[in-house]
């Protein structure tokens, strides 16, 4: 299924959020997650289910003023 | 006298009155080097987009660490009440902090703040545990908005982001100063000299917050070194009680004892 992955469509199969990020190759990188337009907790990834067309947002720490 | 020479910040005594942001430096090497020189014990920090093959932002976490100030992440760029309060969500969990420079923009050629935006925010997130910094401009009513809101900290902006314009509104700076003499209230954006920081201080205000004055500066190591001693001048001198102007001349030296020579 087409996830949009900070704004790019991806090709995933995952049925978690959880399992999106490892698909992905993001594995233990500090980041936080938002399914489209919510965030979602770390601890409520695994819970999360992901579906065909979801927009995902990754985001990490970087610099800012 | 207030003796004081220590900020609180939300139950945080801290003995730099400089926050110093991250962005625009030359080099990994010279922000390091720049935040040490400088005294900050906050520098202000962002989310963005992580691209798993780059993965910057692991990167610039482990230089944040090293560097050991604490962080003040920001909602920059956050143009809707939605997109800064799910960015200061995000922003709690990555950084494992509830304080946030919360910024909700209203127009993009000032970057001024939407401050309807900004107080309805600040609503939503006082009231789920956020420690806020809400970077408003120097609007008495607004500023009052912000304190029912739950804000305990105000960030009145100098002049627009990154236009070193200094301190474009003295008389109302100086209003919100006295309007709330127990807020610690930090100018925050528009600083372009050390001079400014300084002047900030002088009218009583409890730091500065600033970023491109010092990355966009020809030696930033050296610029965050003179906005550190700046900003411990100012502080020194409005506790030093400044004299009053006045519009004409009074002689310094003693008219008593002149000679006649005439």
């Amino acid at each position: 299924m087409t996830l949009i992955v900070n704004g790019e469509p991806r090709e995933v199969a995952a049925a978690t959020l959880a399992a999106a990020l490892e698909a992905l190759d993001y594995g233990e990188a500090k980041v936080a997650t938002a399914l489209n337009g919510k965030f979602v907790p770390a601890r409520l990834r695994e819970a999360t289910p992901v579906k065909d067309g979801d927009k995902i947002e990754i985001l990490a720490p970087r610099q800012g003023g | 006298m207030i003796q004081d020479f220590n900020l609180t910040l939300y139950g945080v005594s801290l003995s730099s009155r400089l926050m110093l942001g991250t962005s625009q430096y030359p080099s990994p090497a010279i922000l390091a080097d720049a935040a040490r020189a400088s005294g900050a014990e906050i520098v202000t920090v962002s989310l963005r987009r992580e691209s798993a093959r780059l993965k910057e932002g692991q990167d610039f976490w482990r230089l944040i660490r090293e560097i050991g100030a604490r962080v003040l992440p920001n909602t920059a760029g956050c143009y809707s009440v939605k997109e800064a309060v799910t960015t200061a969500q995000m922003a709690r969990e990555v950084f494992g902090t509830s304080w946030v420079k919360l910024e909700v923009i209203g127009e993009a050629d000032t970057l001024q703040p939407d401050v309807f935006g900004l107080v309805e925010a600040a609503r939503i997130l006082a009231a789920d545990g956020f420690e806020l910094f809400p970077y408003t401009t120097e609007d008495l009513v607004v500023a009052e908005r912000l304190i029912e809101a739950g804000c305990r900290v105000l960030m009145p902006w100098g002049a627009p982001i990154g236009s070193g314009k200094g301190l474009n509104n003295l008389f109302g700076l100086r209003a919100l100063r006295a309007h709330f003499p127990d807020v610690p209230l930090i100018v925050d954006a528009g600083i372009g000299l050390p001079s400014q920081a300084a002047a900030a201080m002088e009218l009583g205000y409890d730091g500065v917050l600033l970023n491109t004055a010092v990355a966009k500066a020809g030696d930033p190591v050296a610029m965050a070194r003179a906005f550190g001693q700046a900003i411990e001048a100012g502080r020194a001198a409005f506790l030093a009680g400044p004299m009053q102007p006045r519009d004409m001349a009074a002689p310094s030296t003693p008219v008593v004892g002149r000679a006649v020579l005439t």
